[in-house]
């Protein structure tokens, strides 16, 4: 099993005119956009008005990892996103309202008011929500995976994580399951470097998560996690694995966090100099350079797509809010089926 | 023909993989060699791979799977070696599991299976009763059988479940009990208490291993003339507290039986529910029979020790009869 490293050239796409290139990109920089803008909102506005309380985990800088990966899913395949994977809510259809709904605690949220921000999942959507500790998710990947091959359909598992839940026993259990099993999972590790406060080099004596990968017998790829293109590309590869039946398949999208890890974590621990070089990453930026380089669309095309999203995400705070809170009535029903 | 206690869960198992193709079983050693206990014997040969799953000792993982696939609509059924190894996939359970339907409407059909309870000599790690850290958690369904007509019963209804179900399967009673079974498909529903043995004089309310220990001693105690009432809980979560009123409300004196741990124990919920519900029927104080606050030790007088009996119930109830 090697290992392949980031490689910026494999990433170029060609032909730069194709239409169908020029399409997929619109739609990477209208999800990239939208999750830029519905996160902004929620941590630097509603947030601070006190309309969202609790936990706010924002993946700002981080969107071309969900928009890259979840765009290769097919209606039969399930996703269980973490906390900094928004656009994987939008990808798969999850009305925008509804997630304002969610984080202010309406009823109309996926949760109902019973679980706040990313903690929602919708089986229908083929989206599978998180539990706060994050790698839990991981073994219950392997087995959404395993019910997609025992119903005998060509559906695969998308299971995301940070760099910090690869620390986790239950991280390591559920790779392994899946990996003796042979089940088709594409993992998608967003490292983003730290884990709270803790550095990666606090978090694993190993240079790369996607080192974990061989000692599992599992092919693993490094990507450059802020390059919406080359997520896509390598997703495409890991989606072929295992679609074709080859088993599990690990990208570690290597990415960095532009705020706290939370809205509370002002980061003090992160040396400023870091969040500068990466700021000239940013993935949304380097999309619209390259579409306007490849001649995809215009600077002007590209302000329309960020209008466009900014009404969207207008009309759905404002629909969001004059949803009611829930009845505390309703505080003890659906605990089991049938109540 | 006479069915044991362990061929009564696997005749429901088996009975379950034949009506719905969603039902298969996940966990260690449980296809070619049949599971520790032998429960699964015989699976992997009929079903076949592909619903008999053995899997890396992995007990995160096995749970976690068994809700992923639960999630997608299949019925999987885990498998933990030892009731004792069900910490490793607690977060599965409890965090996860148990609180999918209420977070975010999503149903986690699942069976845990957890061979548990002492009498066996197996030492800390083997014998543990661990059902109070699951009756803690709504969401959960924790079912603790004591006879081979409600394992079967109860281990058909937990795979109908649509909410996890953990399924304590007491090791002591795997080959030591048995009885005729009728023919056919049956089911025990969850959450229903039984009247193992009526009596007027006083009642024991417990379950799992136990219901045979207070039937040993109602027999002894009829003897003597008292009628004890033995009450058989078979489900702890959701609680059947009627049924245990009832009984109280008949008798005025009610004696708390289990082979878990005194502290926070089933005991310590039911005298609560007791004197809430039926306090002005009670004729004398609630008396517990318990394990002590201790590991389960190994050697066999230390276990013994642990272990409650008829004759400590004996004792108790008398004492209970004559206040």
């Amino acid at each position: 099993m090697s290992i392949t490293p980031a490689c910026p050239s494999e990433s170029e796409p060609a032909p730069a005119n194709s239409a169908a290139q020029a399409e997929l990109a619109r739609r990477m920089l209208y999800f990239m956009a939208l999750m830029r803008e519905t996160e902004d909102r929620i941590e630097r506005k509603l947030y601070r008005q006190g309309k969202i309380l609790g936990g706010v985990y924002v993946g700002r800088g981080q969107e071309a990892i969900p928009v890259g990966s979840a765009l290769h899913s097919l209606p039969e395949d399930v996703l269980l996103p973490s906390h900094r994977d928004m656009a994987v809510f939008f990808i798969r259809g999850i009305p925008l309202g509804r997630i304002f709904a969610q984080y202010m605690g309406r009823v109309d949220g996926l949760t109902r008011g019973r679980d706040g921000n990313m903690h929602m999942g919708d089986m229908s959507a083929g989206l599978v929500a998180i539990i706060s500790a994050l790698a839990a998710s991981v073994p219950v990947a392997a087995g959404v995976a395993l019910a997609l091959r025992y119903r005998g359909t060509n559906g695969i598992a998308f299971s995301y994580f940070g760099d910090g839940s690869t620390s986790r026993g239950d991280w390591h259990e559920g790779v392994n399951m899946a990996t003796v099993l042979k089940l088709p999972v594409v993992y998608v590790c967003n490292n983003n470097q730290y884990a709270y406060s803790t550095p990666l080099s606090g978090q694993m004596a190993c240079a790369n998560v996607a080192d974990r990968g061989p000692a599992y017998g599992m092919p693993a790829e490094i990507v450059d996690g802020n390059d919406v293109l080359a997520v896509y590309a390598a997703t495409g590869r890991a989606v072929a694995h295992a679609r074709a039946g080859h088993g599990p398949y690990l990208l570690e999208c290597k990415t960095f966090r532009m705020t706290g890890h939370s809205a509370h974590d002002a980061a003090e621990y992160v040396p400023p100099a870091l969040f500068e070089e990466w700021a000239k990453r940013d993935p949304i930026l380097r999309l619209e350079q390259r579409m306007i380089e490849n001649g995809w669309d215009d600077r002007a095309a590209i302000d329309a797509v960020h209008a466009r999203v900014h009404q969207e995400v207008d009309a759905a705070v404002a629909w969001a809010d004059e949803r009611p809170f829930p009845d505390p009535a309703t505080l003890s029903g659906q605990v089991y089926d049938g109540e | 023909m006479p069915t044991t206690y362990l061929e009564a869960i696997r005749e429901g198992l088996w009975e379950e993989m034949e009506r719905d193709p969603g039902v298969f079983l996940i966990g260690e050693d449980i296809g070619t060699y049949g599971g520790a206990f032998k429960v699964t014997a015989g699976f992997i040969e009929h079903f076949g791979e592909r619903r008999v799953v053995d899997t890396p000792i992995s007990e995160a993982g096995i749970v976690g799977a068994a809700i992923g696939a639960g999630l997608m609509g299949l019925r999987p059924v885990a498998e933990m070696q030892f009731a004792d190894f069900i910490t490793c996939g607690f977060d599965q359970i409890v965090n996860f599991a148990a609180k999918c339907r209420y977070r975010w409407g999503a149903a986690v059909p699942m069976v845990v299976r957890a061979p548990s309870g002492g009498g066996i000599h197996g030492g800390p790690f083997h014998s543990q009763n661990p059902e109070m850290w699951f009756v803690k958690t709504p969401g959960l369904k924790v079912v603790c059988p004591a006879t081979a007509y409600d394992a079967k019963g109860l281990i058909k209804s937990a795979v109908r479940d649509n909410d996890p179900v953990i399924f304590f399967e007491h090791k002591a009673l795997y080959r030591r009990i048995k009885e005729d079974l009728p023919a056919g498909d049956f089911t025990v529903p969850i959450g229903k208490a039984r009247i193992a043995r009526p009596g007027r004089d006083l009642t024991v309310v417990t379950y799992g291993a136990m219901v045979w220990v207070a039937l040993d001693a109602a027999e002894t105690l009829a003897a003597e003339g008292i009628e004890m009432e033995v009450v058989d809980l078979r489900t702890l979560l959701p609680l059947d507290r009627e049924t245990v009123c009832e009984s109280v409300k008949r008798t005025s004196k009610v004696l708390l039986l289990h082979e878990d741990t005194r502290t926070a124990g089933m005991a310590g919920e039911l005298a609560a529910t007791i004197s809430e519900s039926v306090f002005e029927y009670l004729d004398a104080p609630i008396v517990r029979v318990t394990a002590p606050d201790t590991p389960v030790p190994f050697s066999p007088p230390l276990e013994e020790a642990f272990l409650p009996n008829a004759a400590k119930v004996i004792d108790k109830a008398r004492w209970l009869h004559r206040y």
